[in-house]
């Protein structure tokens, strides 16, 4: 039994690979459209009351500029995931205004969507049916919906697969599924939640080159949250550098790499590298602080960060 | 050609296999056990306990064999199905909405399950006198009986599955613009299925144990065939006619494993994202 779905597994990988250069073959042009602003004033969010209220943002203030790629990246339990919530309108913030286009956010709304975490696909519903949901759901079932989903089931590959069951799509098939299916809804924003965590370093590899070319085919505002600082130096137009919790703005630093990026390209960038040992100095500093304060997660982090530093 | 074909290699298979085979040797071994341990008195000399009272298995086989040749005893189990199948279909059809509702609003919830779970640890068998003295026919009260054996598993079930629905399905859900009603029909309906299906398999076999023991104190229906296995059972120990009380509850064993399996092949029908792992 185990054996057969390992094997089953194993096989879903394989044809992840194989499939990923026929997607980059996808020209772009038409689809490509920039979408809204984002800003941040001076946000606050804290839980509980009293004696037991804890501050997991504070003050937090910054702008995610149209059509650009912002990356965000803190040492991990820093209140990330709770900025994306405020953002996303699933929370208000205890004080502070978030603003797209200048309208403040009040609730959860069409022009933003979130790919969570961990997959969110609903596990009842095929491959095809998950893309389609957002278009079904406002009454969209037209041929050009429909036209439009057979265009992102094969820009991510999974042509083959329209039929199958979330459970049935391996790690990496599933995050690309979910992106399909936030894309079909044209979002002005996107905002992605450490979208790649969990995934093996090869597939997550592919999956950033694999993201890379859809953000550069669709150009739409995106704020994307990872604790990962080569994703995040590869895929952003800008990094926000998070302090620990409760979170702030640390620093921001514009990275302008040259598009198309690929991942050699970067590895081997003098700019890449000036931009990452300065992230690393900041990440690592914060990290410490939490350090002092006995935080586990914060010693795992400076454990793993302090051996890139010496690696590097 | 090729579906036949398929039929063909998957029953094969299946006769081939482990499985097969160790419930052939599990049942064989079971009534060898059975058929010496009745017969321990004539066959070693000395009687088993318990199991010497009870009558072998080749006399229940040669009185099942008696028993389908006559309409009275379909009619008892006719009868019987009869009752867990209205009993089972009223629990799903008041349980599923009953469930769905106390999951979605938490009012409703507040304000319905105090009550809820008071009822809930009667005992079914607790009901009968009680809904004797209810309802105008026995057959309404025993189909009521029954229908309490299915209806609290299956709320418990709907309410524990429609909770459990992870939060970001909604939040997913709500930002790709779906309407309430369109969360509930596409996301709240489809996520409890599958504890819907394990409400309704655990159910339908209370269900059985139910309407038996319903039957027995009720003193069956007022027709002249007979008043269901329960009765059958009932009226054979007191006919003192021991295989046939064997040969009825063999009988009931059959009908809930039979319903059970139903139910399971529907609930896999319906719920054809859960793999089989």
């Amino acid at each position: 039994m185990d054996d057969a779905l390992d094997f089953r597994r194993v096989k879903a990988s394989q044809m992840n690979i194989q499939q990923m250069p026929q997607v980059s073959q996808f020209g772009s042009g038409s689809l490509a459209q920039a979408g809204s602003q984002i800003t941040v004033s001076n946000v606050s969010r804290t839980y509980g009351a009293g004696d037991f209220a804890k501050q997991v943002v504070r003050d937090c203030s910054f702008t995610v500029d149209s059509g650009k790629l912002t990356v965000m990246i803190g040492p991990s339990g820093c209140g990330k995931s709770t900025l994306i919530r405020l953002l996303a309108g699933f929370e208000r913030p205890s004080s502070g205004t978030i603003t797209v286009d200048g309208k403040p956010v009040t609730g959860p709304g069409l022009d933003r969507l979130v790919v969570f975490q961990e997959s969110a696909l609903f596990p009842w519903m095929s491959t095809y049916d998950n893309i389609m949901f957002g278009p079904r759901a406002r009454g969209e079932d037209t041929p050009e919906m429909r036209a439009f989903a057979e265009v992102l089931l094969r820009k991510v590959g999974l042509d083959g697969f329209r039929k199958k069951y979330p459970s049935q799509l391996s790690g990496g098939m599933q995050r690309r599924a979910e992106l399909a299916r936030s894309m079909i809804n044209k979002p002005d924003i996107m905002m992605l939640d450490e979208p790649f965590r969990g995934l093996d370093s090869m597939t997550k590899r592919l999956m950033q080159e694999y993201y890379a070319n859809l953000y550069e085919d669709f150009r739409r505002t995106t704020f994307f949250v990872t604790t990962d600082i080569d994703e995040a130096i590869y895929l952003a137009d800008r990094i926000l550098i998070m302090t620990n919790i409760p979170t702030q703005v640390r620093a921001v630093i514009d990275v302008d790499l040259p598009r198309p990026r690929h991942v050699v390209d970067i590895n081997e960038s003098d700019e890449a590298n000036a931009i990452k040992m300065k992230a690393l100095g900041l990440l690592h500093e914060e990290a410490m602080k939490s350090f002092a304060r006995g935080s586990k997660a914060a010693a795992d982090f400076v454990d793993a960060y302090s051996k890139r530093m010496v690696k590097d | 050609m090729s579906a036949a074909r398929a039929v063909c290699i998957k029953v094969a298979s299946f006769v081939i296999g482990d499985d097969f085979w160790r419930g052939i040797v599990s049942i064989l071994a079971f009534l060898i056990f059975w058929e010496a341990g009745s017969r321990s008195h004539a066959w070693f000399g000395f009687a088993f306990p318990w199991v010497s009272q009870i009558p072998p298995p080749s006399a229940v086989l040669v009185e099942l064999f008696k028993l389908v040749q006559e309409l009275s005893f379909w009619m008892s189990a006719f009868l019987s199905t009869l009752r867990v199948f209205e009993g089972f279909f009223a629990a799903m059809l008041i349980g599923i909405p009953l469930g769905l509702a106390m999951a979605v609003s938490g009012t409703f919830y507040g304000v319905t399950f105090p009550v809820f779970e008071v009822l809930r640890p009667i005992p079914p068998l607790a009901w009968v006198p009680a809904s004797i003295i209810f309802w105008p026919t026995q057959e309404l009260s025993i189909a009521f009986v029954t229908f309490l054996g299915a209806f609290f598993t299956i709320v418990i079930n709907v309410i524990g599955g429609a909770q459990a629905i992870d939060v970001r399905y909604f939040q997913a859900a709500r930002s790709m613009g779906s309407s309430t009603w369109d969360v509930f029909r596409r996301i709240i309906l489809p996520a409890t299925l599958p504890s819907i299906v394990v409400g309704a398999t655990v159910g339908v076999g209370i269900t059985w144990a139910v309407v038996v023991a319903a039957e027995m104190i009720s003193g069956g229906g007022s027709s002249g065939s007979g008043g269901g296995l329960g009765f059958f059972i009932w009226n054979s120990y007191v006919g003192g006619s021991y295989t046939q009380i064997v040969a009825g509850m063999i009988s009931i064993g059959i009908a809930g494993y039979l319903s059970s399996a139903a139910l399971r092949k529907i609930g896999k029908w319906m719920t054809p994202w859960i793999s089989e792992g």
